[in-house]
């Protein structure tokens, strides 16, 4: 009943957290300088010229107008139309969400196998050089935002040892048999892994860049957890039973330590989709980064409007979800 | 399924065996030429929107689409779908004959029908072609045979020049009627060199070369351009053989690499500017001198453009019709000196305003205006740099509220004087910033004359007039370094365009 009453409640706040997005993104990009018809303004043009642009796109109205407008297409499923690239907004946007999601996922699995590996080695190597070598190594990771791990991935990969592709999101050359945008997964869906390694060759070094410091958050905080948990009676008693330190570790401690990095993955996995925008601008990853970047460039502002009410979705969707999954998981909720 | 740890190691293991076929290709086969381009291609239609006015990717489409005439790399014009072009003796109408034997990439006919509807609908604004008040000089479009006419409502002396400029390209009229815009978006097809093979939004282009281009077939038979928008990204493409051309990266990086790959820098159309406005400081012509005699510009381009850029005195390149060698502005500290001496002012009690600039827009931008800030401050000139975005230097010209000094580039690829000092320095174009009454009357009784000659000369009596009053400071013409492998010659176009029907074996 607890949790029906918390998911109701989080349904409603949602929503409300989309419109007030809505609302703001809308007001502001309209307001902050740089305006599309400016951009377009070829030499000579007459203020006869200006204001016919100006028509042309739906700009000469009042804000309020222009936001009516907009939202009553919304709630009827039209974005409104890209000013630069002519196609419906909600059509190029859901277009190139696949991209980011699938970048996004293994970005997630990559850091999560990483700071998880990271985590119950130290564990298990407390007190040893094993864990200041795993410390040291988490603090760099942190300390290098993902950008600058990109550019180091490029070199190293991409030029100096070139064994992954360093731009795009599949070789062009390629025909794709797919119906879907979500090409990783349909190719393994299709049982097409030649179509299916040459995608994760361009994804891998962009989700590496964005997992490393989500990796180092994921390995300290787990690690801690893990270290806390290490010292309860029922761990203690598990040791007594004769179980090696492995298994104590991951049997016994872990489903305890995992919550609190649950919880964290959760809030990161929002941040790593936000992080994508340079990423995806610095690999030319075709995804809502990189078409967002471009958006912001030329004052494309249905686009721009589109991206964020759809970033926004996902923030609100991955937090509710990450939410109830806490909730499921931990007893303390659950029977509440 | 159980997955037991043996069995996870056997996907794992799998996983990476299944990658490293995915590897890319080191030698890649020539004949799939590779470029990465810095630049994404938002749309195909060349006539509309705001890709239709960016000169930075008309290469997209001048390798699909042919303009109504030919411009060769060295800006001139030559015959290309129109293969003669001009006015009657009264200028009340224009005659232009249509190339035969010309077909579109669906194999149909190219006719004079369709130059016709082509410039009907440019001039037309219902289309959002952003330049059809220059189209719309012209009206009652005939075809007849190979022959194409029109009247002239308001005569414009670079009409023909704007047919190799922006939005002056000749689309199917019978295709695109069939398919309406949409169609012709996610299938363009016109009667440029190469044809569209297969366009994904933000990633690539794949292109094949035309087998009947009236202008030969290209070298290359299969062109794909990646949009790599980041400069690092693009000199790691071409450093690792995945492209083997690009354009547009740092000039270290060029210097760098240069021997390694080919690599040509050659002056483009584009030049870098201050605009001065007509308010505060700048009302002083003894400021404006001041600032024009206090700028080193050699020195600039020598130590933060490595040598890359030829200094300019007036908004003319070498290249341009009204370039004239005599105006110029001499780097001059001491008279610069004695100029704000007369108005009062001097390193103890400088003249103060506020720069604009952008920063990464174009290279070195940022860490110009810093440099001349510098250099003016020796001298008495204290100014405050503002960095900006471009998307505002736009919308604050526009509305005519830029500060005293804002740092600009302008692109001119047709080089004639209209499209420079005349835009650019004539008070009512939404793009000029001094709005001086005395020039407007210059430039203003320039806009219609007839006499090509005497509009030249007119143009370069402006430009003297304006260097020596300092009503703008240009700066440099740009250099667009382009590197590529060794088996490829490229031919760099004047207009900043890179085009792979350029591009030979080497």
């Amino acid at each position: 009943m607890r949790l029906l009453r918390t998911l109701l409640f989080r349904l409603v706040s949602t929503a409300v957290t989309l419109v007030g997005v809505a609302v703001i993104v809308f007001v502001v990009i309209r307001i902050v300088p740089g305006n599309p018809i400016a951009m377009m303004l070829p030499p000579g043009a007459t203020p006869e010229d200006i204001a016919l642009l100006t028509a042309h796109y739906g700009l000469d109205k009042s804000i309020p107008e222009q936001f009516f407008i907009w939202a009553g297409g919304v709630l009827q499923g039209d974005f409104g139309t890209s000013i630069t690239a002519r196609q419906p907004v909600l059509t190029l946007v859901l277009g190139r969400l696949p991209a980011t999601l699938e970048l996004s996922i293994m970005a997630l699995v990559i850091a999560v196998i990483l700071g998880g590996a990271a985590a119950l080695t130290g564990t298990r190597e407390r007190g040893t050089k094993i864990e200041a070598g795993i410390d040291v190594t988490n603090g760099m990771a942190l300390s290098i935002p993902d950008f600058l791990w990109g550019l180091i991935l490029i070199l190293l990969f991409g030029v100096a040892w070139p064994l992954f592709h360093i731009s795009g999101r599949v070789t062009p050359s390629l025909d794709l048999p797919f119906t879907t945008d979500f090409y990783l997964f349909e190719s393994v869906i299709r049982l097409r892994f030649d179509i299916w390694a040459d995608i994760v060759s361009h994804m891998f070094l962009p989700a590496l860049a964005l997992a490393i410091p989500l990796a180092a958050i994921i390995g300290q905080l787990l690690k801690q957890s893990l270290k806390e948990t290490m010292h309860f009676d029922y761990v203690t008693l598990a040791r007594t039973k004769g179980y090696g330190e492995t298994r104590v570790i991951t049997r016994e401690a872990l489903p305890n330590a995992v919550l609190p990095t649950l919880t964290l993955v959760g809030v990161q996995f929002t941040f790593l989709i936000g992080g994508t925008v340079i990423i995806e601008r610095l690999f030319s990853y075709q995804g809502l980064g990189n078409m967002a970047i471009d958006a912001v460039i030329n004052r494309d502002l249905p686009l721009i409007q589109g991206i964020v009410i759809l970033f926004a979705v996902i923030f609100t969707v991955v937090n509710l979800v990450v939410d109830l999954t806490y909730a499921l998981l931990n007893p303390r909720l659950r029977h509440a | 399924m159980e997955l037991t740890r043996r069995k996870l190691m056997q996907i794992t293991a799998a996983s990476a065996a299944a990658g490293a076929i995915g590897l890319p290709a080191r030698a890649q086969d020539i004949n799939e030429l590779v470029i990465a381009y810095n630049v994404n291609l938002p749309s195909w239609d060349p006539t509309t929107g705001p890709s239709a006015v960016n000169p930075t990717i008309q290469g997209f489409y001048q390798s699909v689409f042919d303009q109504f005439i030919q411009q060769k790399p060295d800006l001139n014009p030559a015959p290309g779908l129109l293969t003669q072009w001009g006015w009657n003796d009264d200028r009340s109408k224009v005659m232009m004959t249509v190339r035969p034997g010309v077909t579109w990439h669906d194999g149909s006919p190219f006719t004079a029908e369709d130059v016709a509807w082509s410039l009907a609908r440019a001039a037309d604004p219902k289309t959002g072609n952003p330049i059809n008040f220059i189209w719309s000089t012209l009206e009652n479009f005939k075809a007849d045979g190979n022959t194409v006419t029109a009247d002239v409502k308001q005569f414009d002396p670079t009409i023909f020049k704007w047919m190799y400029f922006l939005t002056g390209y000749v689309l199917p009229k019978a295709y695109y009627e069939k398919v309406g815009p949409e169609g012709f978006e996610a299938a363009p097809i016109g009667t440029g060199p190469y044809m569209v093979q297969k366009f994904e939004r933000n990633a690539f282009v794949q292109l094949k070369a035309n087998p009947n281009y009236w202008g030969g077939k290209p070298d290359f038979e299969n062109v794909t351009i990646k949009f790599v928008t980041d400069a690092a990204a693009r000199v790691a493409e071409v450093e690792s053989g995945n492209a083997h051309v690009t354009l547009e990266m740092p000039y270290e990086e060029y210097d760098r690499l240069k021997g390694k790959l080919n690599g040509v820098a050659a002056p483009i159309s584009d030049i870098g500017m201050i605009f001065l406005n007509d308010v505060d400081a700048m009302l002083d012509p003894n400021v404006r001198k001041a600032c024009a005699h206090a700028i080193d510009k050699q020195t600039i381009i020598d130590r933060l453009l490595s040598g890359y850029g030829v200094k300019i005195d007036t908004l003319q390149t070498p290249q341009y019709d009204a370039y004239d060698s005599s105006i110029s502005v001499a780097y001059d500290p001491g008279k610069a000196k004695e100029l704000l001496k007369a108005s009062g002012y001097g390193p103890d009690n400088p003249v103060k305003f506020k720069i604009q600039t952008t920063k990464g827009f174009k290279p070195k931008d940022y860490e110009m205006i810093q440099a001349i800030v510098g250099l003016w401050r020796r001298v008495g000139i204290e100014a405050e740099i503002e960095v900006y975005e471009i998307a505002k230097h736009y919308e604050l010209r526009a509305a005519d509220t830029l500060a005293p000094a804002a740092f600009y580039n302008w692109g001119n690829s047709v080089g004639d004087p209209s499209t420079s000092t005349g835009f650019a320095m004539f008070g009512p174009s939404p793009h000029s910033v001094w709005d001086g009454k005395d020039l407007i009357e210059k430039i203003g009784a320039l806009w219609g004359e007839p006499d090509e000659q005497k509009r030249i000369a007119g143009y370069k009596a402006v430009d003297r007039y304006i260097a020596e009053n300092a009503l703008v400071i240009p700066l440099l013409q740009y250099v667009q370094p382009i590197l590529s492998a060794k088996g490829v010659k490229v031919t760099p176009h004047a207009s900043g365009a890179l085009l792979p029907h350029l591009m030979k074996r080497a």
